[in-house]
């Protein structure tokens, strides 16, 4: 029987030959993944149910990296931190990233891959929704509860219901001032915040294939957005080179069958998709950027597992150089890895960090999930009244950033960039 | 088998995570007794203005064991937090149109509440504050202060596992593991 791509993962993950939509099954689990708000919880359901001594079923396989709460004065949060290290100490984790230390990464889903745990045809579960970003490389990841993570770190396998896949194809050349942000968030309008509940949501297409593999993760990142269980694309040789280059370890890339049937199929021609944002407060309100140029911000925030790699700092440099931005803007590095490449990379002969600071942005921010989540009080760029802040980040709830008052406009850096020179929404091919 | 009653607290669609427990209280673990306690005490806390407090400011948990909502409830982060804080506030169901898949898979594992779905729009018909009654085997909800009664889709295999306490004690309990 033709299977999809995320069905053939899983298949051989559960070490059978077929396996179709509904069809509930036990996967054996490449990679656990956990950090600093969801970690302690999770260990705790794990010793509680497999005792305080119990090992975990693999130390190689469970990797934790703090990111959200690290920059903060919040005795919890610190605590938080210990219980992670004390718990990889004991369990001899082969993989705790932690703060304070040169082993010290940042945000969890760009570290993931950087770090080379993520691999073309693994089965990765997190304890965050934003775990279905690293089907990007062509593996299944999804996001769990603690529960189901406690489960994971004595049993190594999982029940899940294998999901439905829905295809959307963007074919076509993909123009300088579209970004994978424009992409998604033009499909998550059009299917809505609960468009793809229980799905998986395959990205195709030509368009598609010209995409670097952080554009891709910004794509299957926000696939939570719409519902899905996870996101992904098929790998390819630019999915290869970014493997390789990140980890010597073997690994078996899954395609899926052309003649797989699918749930839904939508098509898309790049060249047609615009500049847009998300308007408050859901990430399905979309709005093209170009008629949204009436709305006043306060704030532009460039960061987080979605919008703050290093493709999303280029992106917003090309915009910055030579301008001076009206509000203040925010720069936070997901990782220290990109925070290294901002300091290395350079447009016509200038530094990142040399247009950032002419253009009169903030002081670049420590790696961390910062303000995406608001957070402790006191996190860098955090909301506190009734600012309106358009955002790199995935989500535009109320209260999201810190304050229930504020606004959150979803836009990509290139948008988030031209928006913060005019101090309003602003399309960036102003500027190009 | 079981009934759930008690007065009903009424919210609408896309209840986000981030409304039922704000980030900045998930430096609280949940399998620590007395954060889980506080938990409770900010369930629902990020609802926007113009909602009635769901917990009495100084209070621990809420007086509405029942909560009724349209669609997509729970949706955005997989934080464990969320079921975890409505448990503790005393919610024992959740009436919705929809759910979030995590936030469905989340109520299950941790056993914290029964997370109903119903192909009625409730939220339009119930009030908070209204008294309501749900036949958890008989797959109804009565709202009591008007005395209507609608149907609510029955859980099927989940029921149990809600009943036990949770994935790990269904599993104990049915002989699953040890």
């Amino acid at each position: 029987m033709a299977m999809t791509l995320t069905e053939k993962i899983l298949a051989r993950a559960a070490g059978q030959r077929v396996v179709g939509p509904g069809d509930n099954v036990w996967v054996e689990v490449d990679i656990l993944l956990t950090h600093d708000v969801c970690g302690p919880g999770t260990i705790g359901v794990f010793q509680r149910e497999f005792g305080k001594m119990a090992k975990v079923w693999d130390p190689s396989k469970v990797v934790i990296i703090p990111d959200h709460y690290i920059f903060t004065a919040d005795e919890k949060a610190h605590r938080n931190v210990d219980t992670l290290r004390d718990f990889a100490t004991y369990q001899k984790l082969a993989y705790f990233y932690d703060p304070g230390t040169p082993t010290y990464k940042g945000v969890c889903h760009v570290a993931l891959p950087q770090t080379g745990h993520v691999r073309p045809g693994e089965v990765i579960f997190g304890t965050d929704s934003h775990t279905c970003t690293h089907g990007a490389l062509g593996a299944f990841a999804t996001g769990i509860g603690n529960t189901d993570a406690g489960f994971i770190m004595g049993a190594g396998k999982l029940l899940i219901k294998v999901p439905k896949t829905m295809r959307f194809t963007v074919n076509g050349t993909v123009p300088p001032y579209l970004m994978g942000k424009d992409i998604i968030l033009k499909i998550i309008g059009d299917i809505g915040f609960d468009g793809a509940s229980y799905c998986a949501m395959e990205f195709t297409g030509s368009a598609i294939r010209q995409l670097s593999i952080e554009e891709r993760m910004t794509i299957c990142n926000m696939a939570i957005e719409a519902g899905a269980k996870n996101g992904i694309i098929e790998p390819d040789e630019i999915t290869f080179e970014y493997v390789k280059a990140h980890t010597s370890k073997p690994f078996e890339a899954v395609y899926g069958d052309a003649d797989a049937p699918v749930e839904s199929e939508r098509t898309y021609e790049a060249s047609t998709l615009e500049p847009c944002v998300a308007e408050p407060h859901v990430p399905s309100n979309f709005a093209l950027a170009r008629e949204r140029n009436d709305v006043k911000l306060d704030r532009s925030y460039i960061g987080s597992c979605t919008g703050g790699k290093i493709t999303d700092f280029l992106a917003a440099a090309r915009i910055l150089k030579g301008h001076k931005v009206a509000i203040p803007t925010f720069l936070v590095p997901a990782t220290v890895e990109v925070a290294e490449d901002i300091i290395k990379s350079e447009i016509d002969g200038k530094s990142l960090i040399e247009i950032f600071a002419e253009a009169g942005c903030e002081d670049i921010a420590p790696p961390s999930c910062a303000a995406c989540l608001g957070g402790p009080e006191d996190t860098f760029g955090r909301t506190s009244g009734t600012e309106a802040v358009i955002s790199t980040t995935n989500r535009n709830f109320p209260g999201r950033m810190g304050s229930k008052q504020s606004r959150i406009y979803l836009a990509s850096p290139l948008t988030a960039a031209a928006s913060a020179i005019r101090g309003r929404i602003t399309d960036p091919r102003e500027f190009m | 088998m079981k009934t759930i009653q008690g007065t009903v607290y009424v919210v609408r669609d896309d209840i986000d995570t981030d409304q039922i427990i704000p980030a900045q209280y998930l430096n609280l673990v949940p399998t620590i007794p007395e954060e889980y306690a506080k938990l409770g005490s900010y369930a629902l806390c990020g609802l926007p203005d113009g909602y009635p407090p769901f917990v009495k400011p100084g209070a621990l948990t809420a007086d509405y064991p029942i909560l009724i909502a349209g669609r997509n409830f729970g949706c955005g982060s997989s934080r464990e937090h969320a079921p975890v804080c409505l448990g503790a506030a005393g919610v024992k169901a959740v009436v919705a149109e929809s759910y979030a898949r995590i936030f469905f898979r989340n109520c299950v594992s941790t056993g914290e509440l029964y997370p109903f779905e119903t192909p009625i729009r409730l939220c339009d018909v119930f009030k908070t504050g209204d008294r309501a009654e749900i036949d958890v085997g008989g797959a109804h909800l009565t709202n009591c202060t008007t005395g209507k009664t609608y149907s609510i889709k029955e859980l099927g295999a989940v029921a149990p596992v809600v009943e036990a306490g949770g994935i790990f004690a269904y599993a104990r309990k049915s002989g699953i593991i040890k």
